[in-house]
């Protein structure tokens, strides 16, 4: 657990989407896994 | 997949992560999913600066298999997105660094093509069906690139 919360998440679609560019996509995770 | 640091290093460097979990984040979930008809979990989508999906991964996979897929999604944006040169790169990096995956033969067919819209010349089109006749033969990518001969 202590290495999978180096991933940031972020739960706005829509504000991760301005931060993309041509170089950095939006991974978009549908997830059901216990949080 | 995600524990592995191998994947959050990878996912940090080069992705914006966002996670729409179907119960912590129910409305934005159900938003999502009917947005992009994703109809599992894990789905998981690759989106580009104008909100297009560029690649999908359906369901758990090892290590590897993850990476590599995500690795074709950054790929298959450079190509959307006409950069050819990098599109090659990034399909190229696939197959050197996950010969063993399924998305091996998928890179190496569409790094053919990513040299040949880059150069305008046929022959790396020629090269890539050579390529088929030694690694990934049985491979539905082999059948596409037999047509290159």
């Amino acid at each position: 657990m202590a290495v999978t919360s180096t991933i940031q998440w972020q739960h706005d679609f829509d504000a991760a989407l301005a931060h993309a560019g041509a170089d950095r996509l939006v991974l978009l995770d549908f997830s059901a896994a216990p949080m | 997949m995600y524990p592995d640091p191998r994947v959050s290093e990878y996912v940090t460097r080069h992705f914006v992560p966002v996670r729409a979990h179907v119960k912590e984040q129910r409305d934005e979930y159900r938003r999502l999913s009917e947005r992009f008809d994703a109809q599992w979990t894990p789905t998981i989508l690759m989106v580009d600066e104008d909100g297009h999906e560029r690649h999908r991964i359906e369901g758990f996979l090892p290590v590897d298999d993850f990476l590599s897929q995500l690795a074709l999604g950054r790929a298959k944006a450079a190509f959307a997105g006409k950069d050819y040169p990098a599109a090659e790169r990034l399909y190229r990096e696939v197959l050197e660094k996950f010969p063993s995956t399924d998305a091996a033969p998928e890179a190496q067919y569409w790094a053919g093509v990513s040299r040949y819209r880059a150069t305008n010349d046929a022959a790396a089109l020629s090269d890539t069906s050579r390529a088929f006749r030694e690694r990934y033969q049985d491979t539905t990518w082999a059948k596409k690139a037999s047509v290159w001969k």
